[in-house]
């Protein structure tokens, strides 16, 4: 079943800026999914004629089949969305947001509050029950928008943006905690700039660029797709050339670092022997760019250059 | 984790209906709470205001006007002064909550809820009526402090401290939908609210007045809130009470569609 289900989506301002220019797309339930995309591409409109946030100008949406224009109460219950602002009462106690929150969605007070505290246990703002929620760090105020997101127990959880600005050891445990409401059965859309961060945890993704769906399918089939990556080099003896192996474009970037373009039939093997016949010792090595974001940057700019999109993965 | 969102989406028809109560019960509790929480906004300057108006102009200048439709003019202008508060604070509290709601971005909480709208506009606009009323309370308090007062008909004085409590609330709703920043929050209670309301018979009984001008105050609504309220508590009125209860009640009747339609359309909110 199709936790979400785009058909032909489209939407234009106002202002006549069309954000949605007919998207097709389907979400697996279960499925951990990344939408990606440049800033202003569409994603965040998606998610919000999706969420009730955006009229949608035509087309149709579907959350775990129920369509939002003729079961439009029955699809926003599946639903939890964390948006990319901050977008609760910042007057108001982490607690009350909360409960709240669950009442809105008819959650009975008991309920409701032996709710609160399971999800703000959860995501570690138990202590923080009873402030009032400006006085929250960024951090944590990203984590109540998900601890509200998650109240009602939505069986599609769309997350716009969820760990921007937040620190590294608050990003990996938040992770974490994805990972496992996923694998309690939770769909989640995630839409982020941190692509290492897609990379990681989604199975399936769809780049979105210029209100249109570019590429669509499994991570692992659309990151086959790269053909060559950039490898960067540290060497341990200052270089005062280029040194010249055979069937690789190397650059040499300061006296100590060599940029190596490696395609998928070379292997690293023969670089180092070249390296090594040459008498140049490498101290270390990675990647010049996160893979994700090298195809990434690939598709858009293949885009909006006027080349043809690639070609959607064969099990999208 | 998924067992019970799965019962819930497949509710009967008459759970929905409990969903429902739960929801809207939460948005009173809290519009409710933050009237109570901001109280010195809310509740202290209506007292305040209402206690000078008795002094100044029913005690003071009042002594030196007389009688009024055969009462005492503190008698008189009490309930013109109840139902001024009644008005004023039922459409503040909406108007400053949801476009506080929309400008702080959280009306999204119930926009993103399986709510229907027609809830949420009621949930809004009951909660003004309780401010609103709240507040009549409040100012009847400070009105027994200066004068008497004396209901005649019961249905009367509930009936239209109820329906104008609606109408301001539901016109605070419109205003707040249209507001695209503060200033345009303070217009109408500042430019078209306060001046409708002096005019309307708070003070003064339109019988004092030149034909041309009487003709005029008839078509000011707030005329006929006052006398339906000022009805209850003297026996006789400016105007005819059933016209002036069938007002108020087409007026939240087309109020109130009006404010499910604007949020339907997303007005205000979306794009």
């Amino acid at each position: 079943m199709h936790a979400l289900s785009l058909r032909q989506l489209s939407k234009t301002y106002r202002n006549g800026v069309q954000a949605l220019k007919g998207i097709d797309l389907d979400v697996e339930a279960g499925d951990f999914f990344a939408l990606l995309g440049p800033n202003g591409a569409g994603k965040t409109t998606a998610i919000g004629i999706v969420s009730s946030l955006v009229t949608k100008t035509s087309g149709k949406a579907f959350v775990f089949g129920r369509d939002i224009d003729t079961e439009l109460e029955a699809a926003k219950a599946c639903l939890g969305v964390v948006p990319q602002e901050i977008n609760f009462n910042q007057f108001e106690k982490v607690s009350t947001i909360l409960l709240n929150q669950a009442g809105f969605y008819g959650i009975r007070r008991g309920i409701a509050k032996a709710r609160v505290e399971q999800w703000l246990k959860e995501l570690q703002l138990w202590d923080r029950r009873d402030s009032v929620s400006r006085t929250l760090s960024g951090g944590m105020k990203r984590r109540l928008m998900i601890a509200r997101a998650l109240i009602h127990e939505p069986r599609l959880l769309i997350l716009d943006e969820p760990t921007a600005g937040v620190d590294i050891e608050i990003r990996r445990s938040m992770w974490e905690f994805l990972r496992r409401i996923n694998a309690e059965g939770t769909t989640i859309i995630l839409t982020t700039h941190y692509l290492e961060e897609a990379e990681t945890l989604c199975r399936n993704i769809a780049i979105i660029d210029d209100g249109r769906i570019i590429e669509h399918g499994r991570m692992a089939n659309v990151l086959r797709k790269l053909h060559t990556e950039v490898f960067v080099l540290n060497t341990r003896e200052a270089l005062d050339a280029t040194p010249q192996l055979p069937g690789y474009a190397v650059r040499l970037t300061d006296e100590h670092t060599l940029e190596v373009e490696v395609n998928k039939e070379q292997n690293l093997n023969d670089i180092f022997a070249a390296l090594t016949y040459r008498g140049i010792e490498v101290l270390s090595m990675r990647n010049k760019s996160n893979r994700l974001e090298e195809l990434f940057m690939r598709l858009v700019e293949g885009h909006d250059s006027g080349e043809p999109p690639a070609r959607p993965a064969a099990d999208a | 984790m998924n067992r019970a969102t799965e019962a819930a989406v497949r509710l009967p028809r008459e759970a929905a209906g409990a969903r429902r109560w739960v929801g809207f019960n939460t948005i009173i509790i809290r519009e409710f709470s933050r009237m109570i929480r901001i109280w010195g906004q809310t509740l202290v300057p209506p007292a305040i205001t209402a206690t000078l108006y008795f002094l100044i102009f029913g005690s003071l200048i009042g002594r030196r006007i007389g009688d009024m439709g055969g009462v005492s003019y503190m008698q008189y202008i009490a309930p013109g002064l109840i139902m001024m508060s009644v008005i004023t604070n039922s459409y503040g509290n909406v108007v400053s909550s949801f476009f506080g709601a929309k400008f702080g971005r959280h009306i999204e909480e119930l926009l993103v809820s399986p709510l229907p709208n027609w809830l949420i506009v009621l949930g809004y606009v009951l909660g003004g009526v309780l401010r609103g009323l709240l507040v009549g309370v409040v100012v009847t308090v400070i009105a027994l402090f200066f004068t008497r007062l004396h209901v005649v008909h019961w249905f009367s004085v509930m009936g239209a401290v109820l329906l104008t409590a609606l109408v301001f609330s539901l016109g605070g709703f419109v205003n707040a939908i249209f507001a695209k920043n503060f200033d345009q929050v303070s217009f109408v209670p500042a430019f078209i609210l306060t001046p409708l309301t002096y005019l309307g018979g708070v003070f003064y009984s339109i019988a004092m007045l030149p034909d041309w001008a009487q003709h005029l105050s008839r078509a000011n609504p707030i005329l006929y809130m006052v006398n339906a309220f000022r009805y209850g508590f003297l026996g006789h009125s400016d105007v005819s009470v059933a016209f002036a209860f069938l007002v108020m009640l087409a007026a939240v009747a087309v109020l109130f569609a009006g404010c499910v339609w604007l949020l339907d359309r997303g007005t205000g909110i979306r794009d």
